[in-house]
């Protein structure tokens, strides 16, 4: 109940907050606060995972081939991600490459699996957060100024106010609310005609995938894909004139959930006429993903060469329950292209479980702190959820150019065909003044755009495969005695990356790194917070509810603007606005001081 | 999402309290948003006739989450139920339950903070609190059922599913057993018509809910997942697939459909779409008790299939001969059917 209390405000009273579990989100975080209501800041944060299952523990010694079916487990709702991931991971490791059909099959699953996830996402669970009964709870001054605003593209939306925007989004009320569902359904649908089955694929293997390629498979997708692409016609407006309201009736609120520009994006859905699955060659067709993989550090690009992202990836420890692996077996000394890597790198990682007490002075979550190391500085990257770190990535590099999408080196163009009821249909990306919470919030809806632009590209080139009678999806291979493996994708909330080491034909090192150890990874062995910390540690408070009925409605949205993908468990005592210790404030409480 | 809107004063609405917090990916949760017989918005809106009003408090999508002790506090609702001051509570366990003992100290997993220690509350714990106060505990997907891939050979934390923490004869306070929806994750339909199932029961007008001896409701998990494939034609004419993306029979490729109790291949895995075997994606047992460690590795063909599909090979050859041959009659139009000045059916005028 009394977490020790490191730093205060100058001279107010702190009050302890947690949130656990947080509800609308997937899976287990915790997180505790200290808010300073008088200066209308979060003075602390502490980010807490309170789920462990041990997927890297368990699966040693098992077969390599079972590991797309054992790692889709690890996550619930982009379970499919980690699938597709370990089946790069393993092309890799077996020297094998799938029929190119079988890539567009996976990239036209990939992509449902983004239409549907960010959209129930977007609209069921942070969308809440802006809807109007949670306004009018939180700042019924800033609903009031809702009523009188006319929306800006209600033309294309059909909401007239931005009050009827809010209402829309309603819990199970809202006729929004209950349209997105419904079309969580069908692009789920989508998605299983690829897949097999969502959230755990049935028909993904390594070597390619079992779905039975046909005309009819094809018309099926397309047909929800162009109505899905009508949907968004309406999406993008919609939340953009929702996003862009709350920074006129709320000046300042750019500051919620805002951290300094690390975003990191491994880039995502393959190009089948360049990639080999080769570690030799994987710099080049890095680049030829239709999600350009890139490090953002304060708005410039690093790199976009996945061997320099994979080397420079580390695994800390600091206030996690493990044991540190220093001294241990180190399974890959060297890449394929004889670079040296690091002892804590994923390839080299042992995990030791070491169940604990919570103490947030010391060991305070199961989430280890994934950094990557820029040769100088361990950097805490996050992922902003996915979107925003994917379109930043690849409109820097500008690498991506089809009928459908170009990236400009300042921004993603993306157009829609003509569809049912709405004409041919642009939308333009620009980078963003911030990495703030609504920045993420409104690329999660350019990203859905995206995503089924770039669907409609794999479809027309999976379908001309099949035309052309080439209809093989699946490549046999073997699996070695002794091999490497590392495979890099974008789940939906960001980066991911699977990293295996096979020795006598079994797995001797497996371990996973989805997007949510990054962005709720904790205060790592230099004292360097992770992501929500950061961001949430960093957030003013708008909310005009009293400490007494104060929901924290500022903090859950820079908490949800991640997207987080945990159990999730957040803590914040209240116990009525008690007081606690006030010490004096070192150097202010940015995160990333170290 | 709490209560649907409220409506005159008549029985107290039923109350669901969600555990999410097992050893669990929410795959359940997220599966079940996907139910379209009935959806989550017509259960909670008790779109179906003579069903109960409900409440659900379901991490995934409530509109609550104020702070611990707050405004709006999520969790409250779960220490509501162990006082006894929601009645009737359906409790749904979802992920499977860790042993906690097995450790010094610490948590392998918890749900919510104990306000006298600061420390989470296991979910163990919950379990031990709120399941005798509960009218039924239902696991979700297979760890909360029967342990599932957490609970794989070589884990850590001791997990198992709910039955074998409360014990398999164990029955609520109503009499009713625990109820088992496995899947990994669920078939969405497999579970909403559960949920509607038991709600139906409460309302008094079904009787208690068929379960086989491993907890499964009957109707769902009587047949087997070959019963209900459509390549099933296939194995019966001896026709294997040798690679992945053939249209045959995949029992030599790892299909371990014969054996397994599911019915997504008859159901589709939504809308009737998708599934498993159906559309080219071997059975690797998910539904099963014995689900991960008795099926794997998942791609090499199950020694039991090796006999059967032999002596089918044998015997396909003679039925798809004779098959051809009707095959082929039944290709050709009869006779009759033609242009020309004579009708040549067999129609004789009556006068």
């Amino acid at each position: 109940m009394t977490p020790k209390t490191k730093a205060a405000g100058a001279g107010s009273g702190l009050v302890e907050m947690a949130w656990d579990p947080i509800t609308r989100i997937v899976g287990s975080l915790g997180i505790h606060t200290k808010i300073d209501f008088k200066q209308k800041r979060v003075a602390e944060c502490y980010s807490t995972s309170s789920v462990f299952r041990g997927y890297s523990v368990f699966m040693r010694g098992k077969d390599p081939r079972d590991a797309h079916f054992i790692t889709s487990r690890i996550c619930g709702i982009c379970g499919d991600n980690h699938a597709t991931c370990s089946v790069y991971t393993q092309n890799m490791a077996y020297g094998v490459k799938p029929p190119h059909l079988a890539e567009w099959i996976i990239n036209l699953g990939e992509s449902a699996e983004y239409m549907f996830d960010h959209n129930i996402f977007q609209e069921n669970l942070v969308g809440v957060d802006y809807c109007e009964k949670m306004v009018r709870e939180t700042n019924p001054g800033v609903l009031e100024k809702a009523e009188r605003t006319p929306a800006p593209h209600a033309d294309d939306h059909g909401y007239k106010t931005i009050a009827d925007i809010m209402r829309s989004l309603n819990p199970i009320e809202g006729d929004f609310y209950r349209e997105a569902l419904q079309v969580s359904r069908y692009t789920r649908e989508m998605f299983c005609l690829m897949e097999g089955r969502h959230v755990h694929p049935s028909t993904l293997y390594p070597g390619g995938v079992g779905t039975i390629a046909s005309v009819q498979l094809f018309t099926d997708y397309m047909s929800r894909l162009m109505r899905y692409c009508e949907f968004m016609k309406r999406v993008v407006p919609l939340h953009d004139d929702l996003f862009d309201f709350f920074y006129e009736a709320l000046p300042g609120y750019e500051e919620v959930g805002r951290r300094r520009v690390l975003l990191g994006c491994w880039g995502a859905l393959n190009d089948p006429e360049y990639c080999d699955f080769t570690y030799a060659n994987m710099a080049d067709w890095g680049r030829k993903m239709f999600v350009t993989p890139g490090v953002i550090v304060d708005g410039k690009l690093v790199t976009n060469d996945l061997t320099k992202i994979n080397l420079g990836i580390r695994i800390l420890l600091g206030s996690s329950y493990y044991d540190d692996w220093e001294g241990k077996e180190q399974f890959v000394t060297h890449d394929p292209l004889g670079n040296p890597v690091d002892p804590r790198h994923p390839w080299n990682q042992h995990t030791i479980p070491a169940p604990q007490k919570r103490d947030f002075d010391d060991k305070y979550s199961w989430v280890m702190s994934p950094r990557w190391f820029d040769g100088k500085e361990h950097l805490a990257l996050d992922t902003g959820g996915g979107p925003i770190a994917r379109l930043w990535s690849t409109a820097l590099s500008g690498l991506v150019n089809t009928d459908y999408v170009q990236a400009t080196g300042h921004s993603v163009v993306i157009t829609l065909p003509r569809t049912m009821t709405k004409p041919e249909t642009r939308f333009e990306w620009k980078i963003p003044q911030w990495s703030n919470a609504l920045e993420r919030n409104r690329a999660r809806t350019y990203f859905q755009a995206y995503a089924a632009a770039i669907a409609l590209h794999c479809a027309e080139k999976g379908l001309a495969e099949v035309r052309a009678g080439r209809t093989q999806t699946w490549e046999k291979f073997e699996v070695p005695d002794e091999s490497v493996g590392v495979g890099f994708t974008e789940a939906v909330r960001g980066v991911l990356s699977h990293h295996m080491v096979i020795r006598d034909g079994r797995i001797a090192n497996y371990h996973p790194y989805p997007p949510t150890p990054w962005n709720a990874s904790v205060r790592d062995s230099y004292g360097t917070p992770g992501p929500y910390e950061d961001a949430v540690q960093n957030t003013p408070i708008f909310e005009e509810n009293s400490p007494e009925n104060f929901k924290g409605i500022d903090i859950m949205r820079t908490v949800r603007s991640f997207d987080p993908c945990l159990p999730c468990g957040v803590h914040m005592y209240v116990g009525g606005g008690k007081t606690v210790k006030t010490l004096h404030v070192p150097t202010g409480l940015s995160g990333l001081g170290g | 999402m709490d209560a649907a809107p409220s409506a005159p004063v008549e029985d107290p609405p039923i109350h669901i309290l969600w555990i999410n917090a097992g050893l669990s990916c929410d795959g359940d949760s997220v599966s079940l948003t996907a139910a379209m017989q009935p959806s989550i918005e017509e259960l909670v809106t008790g779109a179906l006739p003579g069903l109960p009003k409900i409440a659900v408090h379901w991490p995934l999508i409530d509109f609550e989450c104020g702070p611990v002790g707050g405004a709006d506090t999520f969790i409250e609702w779960f220490f509501k139920g162990e006082r006894g001051e929601i009645d009737p509570f359906v409790l749904v366990v979802e992920g499977s339950v860790p042993n906690e003992r097995i450790k010094p100290e610490g948590y392998w997993c918890g749900f919510g903070d104990d306000p006298a220690t600061g420390q989470p509350i296991t979910t163990s714990e919950w379990i031990d609190r709120l399941a005798p106060k509960a009218l039924a505990v239902v696991a979700i997907g297979t760890c909360a059922t029967y342990g599932g891939i957490h609970a794989m050979e070589g884990n850590p934390t001791g997990a198992m599913g709910v039955p074998d923490y409360l014990g398999w004869d164990w029955k609520s306070k109503a009499g009713i057993p625990i109820v088992c929806v496995p899947g990994c994750p669920i078939q969405p339909d497999n579970f909403s018509e559960t949920l509607t199932y038991l709600l139906y029961q409460a309302a008094g007008s079904a009787p208690m809910i068929p379960l086989d001896d491993k907890l499964r409701p009957t109707w769902l998990f009587g047949a087997t997942v070959h019963e209900g494939c459509d390549r099933a034609g296939y194995y019966e004419q001896g026709q294997f697939a040798i690679t992945y993306d053939s249209p045959k029979c995949l029992v030599k490729l790892g299909c371990w459909g014969p054996v397994v109790k599911c019915n997504v291949p008859k159901r589709g895995w939504m809308n009737g779409i998708g599934g498993c075997p159906n559309v080219g994606g071997i059975c690797i047992a998910c539904t099963m008790p014995g689900f991960p460690d008795k099926f794997m590795p998942f791609m090499d063909e199950p020694p039991g299939a090796r006999v059967s599909s032999t002596a089918s090979t044998a015997y396909g050859k003679v039925v798809r001969k004779l098959r051809a041959l009707t095959a082929h009659t039944v290709d050709q139009e009869p006779k009759w059917r033609h242009t020309g000045d004579r009708l040549t059916t067999g129609y004789r005028p009556p006068w």
